[in-house]
């Protein structure tokens, strides 16, 4: 019986390790065709200049500042707008209320919806109902806010990352105890004063891991910028929020459906993968850095 | 709020269908430490919850009978209890300061009462230091976080704080127990100079410490008041045997 039970053993670490080798195995090829691919193409150079040649030559700059650009927008809608939702769930609603049942269904239902439906939203309510309203009311019918822009992609944007922020924030503000909460009321204050000056301070890490994961997870997805305000191709950089602007996702997408010459937009194609690779990379990694010292400072 | 004196009245109180506190009617000395002792469960902490309005923080709780303090019922609907909390400071048995510097920990409290005068913070922190006995100690370190302290300069530093709003009345929940007994004695020493300025009521479980420290005495048993009155007394010749038995630790 003891012979069975090794064996069994045995087997368990031999599988969980062949598991674990083929994933880092994968992971390590993808890396390496990427950057093989990219790493001639790497330059600073690169980085910091426009395309050329019907983007068979240059840089990528446009579509680096405009995802950067995007992504900040995003923040702002999404940060504070689910920062108190998360509040509200929290402190606010009583957990068995059925307002607080449907708001947590309603991010849990955000959080399904695949990419591309957050795109056609945001093309009907933004643009054609949000933006047509805004022409008609304000402009005589001008055409100026119901077309694709960077503010209606950022919005779009923020959507999507909105139950990551929500679900980010309200775990870390569960996590302060309650006998902080306590102490704040003992001494007299309100319940928003314990909020603003115990709970929130004590929530940094879930606030700043959640905007993180938000960014990082906007920087890369396409489909929800589609059709509401990603571009081909600008010659300008946007100055207005009612420019449309360049992404290095769509950037990717566009080199490897509609390249006019394979062979010199290939190695585009890996340096801008490669860099989205590594901004991708940079900021999980910095949320989990963040993430860690706080948690260690509390 | 003048005095400090506090009393309650038939105050009962259920968490749900289970009753904690079997109609406590008790009259409180004003600038004298009252003890509450007990075995665990008894409704000790419970009462003295009720005290600061505590309580209200849990759901599922329905209080009946009054509590007066200075002859007015704080459980009145129009009293304001972030106010009332501002005149009744509580020490909690496990310390829980702020992961704020020593200085903000102190000042908290205050800043939430409008002051923001720099000057007038760090006197009202440094005078609190002084009167929580823990000054010479953290004189140095003011702006180092307030986690960096052993457990009992932790909970002398919680006193501080809530001396720092300048209380009438101090509720302390075994502030000793989770501490050694160097800082044991140093917290008795401290309420033994406190009892001048403020009325103080500690719940214990350490029969001793409330024969050492108190002079009013309360012993609860299953959620009633079983006896009342001067700690000598209480320690030497109580009236009831129950009180007796648990003195002389047959129980509890």
């Amino acid at each position: 019986m003891k012979k069975l039970q090794k064996l069994t053993g045995g087997i368990m670490v031999g599988v969980t390790a062949a598991s674990v080798i083929i994933i880092i195995a994968v992971i390590i090829i993808m890396l390496a065709v990427i950057i093989i691919g990219g790493k001639d193409t790497m330059s600073w150079e690169f980085l910091t200049t426009f395309p050329e040649d019907g983007m068979t030559k240059g840089g990528i700059f446009p579509a680096l500042f405009g995802t950067a650009l995007m992504v900040i927008i995003m923040s702002i809608a999404a940060v504070p707008f689910g920062t108190i939702t998360a509040i509200y769930l929290t402190e606010y609603a009583r957990e068995s209320s059925i307002l607080s049942k449907s708001i947590h269904f309603a991010v849990r239902a955000l959080a399904m919806v695949p990419s591309i439906i957050f795109g056609l939203f945001g093309l009907g309510f933004f643009i054609k109902f949000v933006g047509g309203g805004i022409d008609d009311t304000f402009l005589g019918g001008q055409l100026k806010w119901a077309q694709p822009n960077i503010l209606w992609a950022s919005l779009t944007m923020a959507l999507l990352t909105l139950p990551v922020i929500i679900v980010s924030v309200e775990e870390s503000i569960r996590s302060v105890p309650r006998e902080l909460r306590e102490a704040s009321l003992a001494l007299g204050a309100t319940k928003w004063q314990t909020i603003l000056h115990v709970v929130l301070p004590g929530s940094r890490a879930g606030i700043l891991t959640g905007t993180i994961l938000a960014v990082s997870r906007g920087a890369g997805e396409v489909a929800p910028i589609l059709f509401t305000g990603a571009a081909y191709y600008l010659a300008t950089l946007p100055t207005s929020v009612s420019d449309q602007f360049m992404s290095l996702g769509y950037h990717i997408y566009i080199m490897s459906t509609q390249s006019s010459n394979v062979d010199q937009t290939l190695p585009i194609q890996f340096a801008t993968t490669m860099v989205l690779l590594m901004l991708t990379f940079v900021l999980n990694f910095v949320a989990v850095i963040i993430r860690a010292r706080l948690r260690r400072e509390q | 709020m003048k005095e400090g004196k506090i009393k309650s009245r038939d105050l009962t109180l259920f968490y749900g269908q289970k009753m904690a506190l079997n109609s406590i009617t008790m009259d409180i000395t004003s600038k004298h430490v009252t003890a509450l002792i007990g075995p665990s469960g008894c409704g000790k902490s419970t009462f003295l919850r009720t005290l600061n309005r505590m309580n209200d923080l849990i759901p599922n709780v329905k209080i009946t009978g009054e509590v007066l303090i200075d002859d007015f019922n704080i459980y009145n609907k129009q009293v304001d209890v972030v106010n009332l909390r501002k005149k009744i400071g509580m020490v909690f048995q496990k310390s829980n300061p702020f992961a704020k510097s020593i200085f903000e920990n102190v000042a908290y409290g205050p800043k939430i009462n409008g002051i923001h005068d720099k000057k007038r913070l760090t006197e009202i922190v440094e005078l609190s230091l002084h009167r929580a006995a823990i000054w010479d100690e953290v004189k140095d370190r003011m702006h180092d976080s307030a986690l960096g302290l052993s457990g009992g300069q932790q909970q002398r530093l919680c006193i501080a704080r809530t001396l720092a709003v300048d209380p009438e009345i101090i509720l302390m929940d075994e502030p000793a127990s989770a501490l050694d007994p160097i800082s044991t004695s140093k917290i008795e020493e401290l309420i033994f100079h406190l009892k001048e300025n403020y009325t103080i009521i500690i719940v214990t479980h350490n029969m001793q410490q409330a024969a050492r420290v108190s002079d009013y005495t309360g012993f609860f048993y299953l959620g009633e008041l079983v006896e009342f009155g001067r700690t000598k007394k209480i320690f030497t010749n109580p009236e009831k045997k129950q009180t007796e038995e648990y003195i002389t630790g047959r129980f509890g």
